[in-house]
């Protein structure tokens, strides 16, 4: 995307609160930007490196729990009578970890998987997001289980000297989750344009090719998973600290579909796609809700979702863009997005 | 004549598939600034040794070692990093990116630079793209595909995307080039030029090995040329020796077989 339409696309997003009143629908922003970060981080891993994290919530749901613990402290008892006690920490320190950790995870996912790849890298997730999850309903001392982790304290931004402010209210929420989506994007978009993400859509293309031109696969595939990760764990931190509450439901296999839904739907392997379908599907059940009964508002919900995949198959960002490519007569592009997008040349 | 020094050595090298023996005993050597040829009927093993070679089969037994160093074990990206590259018999290419894009991608061993540096976009990474995207320019000159280099590779007629992988194998900058039977397909003409590319890639000090079925372009490019047959090797010299070689003839015309 253009740096111009980046910056308006930014200035929109930013000045939405000057006139959206509505709380329940800032509500409904904000969860669905925390969402967008998530699905941009899958969109990482499916979209740039074809590989499908069926289970890209438990980074999301570990990054909730490691943020939120570090900043309610715990204490538990391990066996041979160690106890281990933590001491709050403030919210932020709890982002940074949340990061790490749900990085870590991901380092150990993508070492484990990104040896045999493809199928089994989707068993893997699965299985580690329904681990994670048995962890975070069982551990009951630690996690509180099904009885959740309450009154996380919010995000406090500040320096010393400079005084603090503690993001309390929805507007100042808002705020905070658009410049962590917007850094992600960026560190996203720089991510695939550098010469790694130039090796992960050539290991997505072809992958003996890619080798045979020194690409070291499990380096490179590992790389995208603790990025992903982090950024998936980032968007958990936003979670438990805007929700306040976090509770094993958090791992839901049907938040990982959501996740999925907006990629695809978006255009997988477009960086804005994310956003498009993001907001489609975030929002969608929002405007849903007033005018049709629970159980038709799934059904719309699908039939959406079924209608946008079969007039735009790739995606609504990469096949738009390929229709308006058309209409101007340049040669259309076919992959959805090239790395030399940034410095497209005139056709010749 | 005097020979120079070793770049490929492959001993005693075997490979069996279960019970069957795709190679026994291959015993080369390629000498640097070489062109040698390995050529044999179908089904003689010639991908079997180029794929043991680049580290995409592990032999069964045997080593191969290249400038000293033994290859066995290796996989085929660190391989690659020795400087020894190889193209694939059916067109490999990235399909879904253009021809300079694909350049782009096989210039992987030249762009490295740390993760910090890239996303950040420091000075160091900025100017290492600019290179690269200087080299990818370069390359798609040399191999003449300059009209096509912001098409998708995939779009491209086969000549051109046997070209579009050479030039990807150039990308990676090696010492040592394999190219898997590189003019299949490709009309007269086409080979013509193609003949003009591999010396000029061998005057730029790349060593050359080649595996061909295409008789005439194999006895006027090669040095030394190695036929194969049945999984061993059955001749080896010089490519008027190999034409006049029994043995050869009768591995490629048969001798009035006398079972069918």
């Amino acid at each position: 995307m253009k740096l111009g339409a980046a910056i308006l696309t930014i200035i929109a997003l930013a000045s939405v609160p000057l006139w959206l009143r509505d709380p329940y629908l800032m509500n409904a922003l904000i969860t669905t930007g925390i969402f967008i970060i998530g699905a941009m981080s899958l969109n990482l891993l499916l979209g740039f490196t074809g590989q499908l994290s069926l289970g890209h919530i438990a980074f999301f749901g570990i990054g909730a729990y490691v943020s939120a613990l570090t900043s309610l402290g715990f204490d538990i008892g391990l066996p041979g009578g160690f106890r281990i006690v933590h001491d709050p920490w403030p919210p932020i320190a709890g982002f940074l970890l949340a990061i790490i950790v749900a990085g870590l995870c991901g380092y150990l996912v993508g070492l484990l998987s990104f040896r045999v790849r493809g199928a089994y890298f989707v068993i893997v997730t699965i299985s580690f997001a329904e681990v994670v999850r048995l962890v975070a309903l069982n551990w009951i001392e630690l996690t509180q289980g099904p009885l959740a982790l309450t009154n996380i304290p919010s995000i406090t931004i500040g320096l010393p000297e400079l005084g603090s402010l503690t993001l309390r209210t929805k507007l100042q929420n808002y705020y905070l989750v658009l410049a962590v989506a917007v850094a992600a994007y960026v560190l996203i978009s720089r991510l695939v344009h550098s010469h790694f993400g130039r090796a992960m859509r050539g290991l997505m293309e072809n992958e003996t090719l890619a080798v045979s031109v020194g690409i070291d696969v499990t380096k490179t595939l590992t790389l995208a998973a603790v990025i992903s990760a982090g950024i998936a764990g980032a968007a958990g931190s936003l979670y438990a600290h805007y929700i306040r509450i976090i509770d094993p439901e958090v791992f839901a296999f049907i938040n990982t579909v959501t996740m999925v839904i907006m990629v695809i739907t978006g255009g997988k392997g477009s960086l804005f796609g994310p956003v498009i379908g993001g907001m489609i599907f975030g929002l969608l059940p929002v405007f849903l809700r007033p005018i049709m009964a629970p159980e038709a508002q799934w059904i719309a919900y699908g039939g959406v979702l079924i209608v946008i995949l079969f007039v735009l198959p790739r995606g609504i960002v990469p096949s738009l863009a390929q229709r308006f490519a058309k209409r101007w007569n340049r040669s259309p592009a076919a992959g959805p997005v090239t790395f030399s997008e940034r410095d497209a040349k005139e056709p010749a | 004549m005097a020979s120079p020094a070793t770049a490929l050595k492959v001993e005693q090298v075997a490979v069996h598939f279960g019970g069957l023996v795709a190679l026994s005993d291959m015993n080369f050597s390629v000498g640097e600034g070489e062109i040698v040829s390995l050529i044999g009927p179908n089904g003689a093993g010639k991908t079997t040794a180029f794929n043991v070679v680049t580290g995409f089969l592990e032999s069964t037994h045997g080593s191969v070692s290249y400038r000293g160093t033994v290859l066995n074990g290796l996989r085929p990206h660190q391989i690659a990093d020795l400087g020894l590259i190889r193209t694939f018999q059916r067109t490999s290419v990235f399909p879904n990116d253009t021809v300079y894009d694909n350049l782009l991608v096989g210039l992987h061993r030249q762009g490295r630079v740390s993760l910090f540096e890239a996303i950040l976009g420091l000075p160091r990474a900025r100017s290492s793209q600019r290179r690269l995207r200087e080299r990818a320019s370069e390359l798609v000159e040399w191999v003449g595909l300059e009209r096509r280099a912001h098409d998708l590779a995939g779009l491209l007629s086969y000549g051109e995307q046997r070209l579009v992988g050479v030039a990807l194998a150039l990308a990676a900058e090696p010492s040592m080039l394999l190219l898997d039977e590189p003019v299949s397909g490709m009309n007269a003409s086409e080979t013509h030029t193609f003949v003009q590319l591999i010396r000029n890639i061998r005057d730029r000090g790349v060593t050359v090995l080649l595996v061909e079925h295409d008789m005439p372009m194999v006895m006027s490019v090669s040095d030394r040329i190695v036929v194969l047959n049945y999984g061993r090797i059955i001749a080896e010299g010089p490519p008027d020796v190999i034409r006049n070689d029994p043995a050869v003839i009768e591995a490629y015309l048969g001798q009035g077989a006398t079972r069918a």
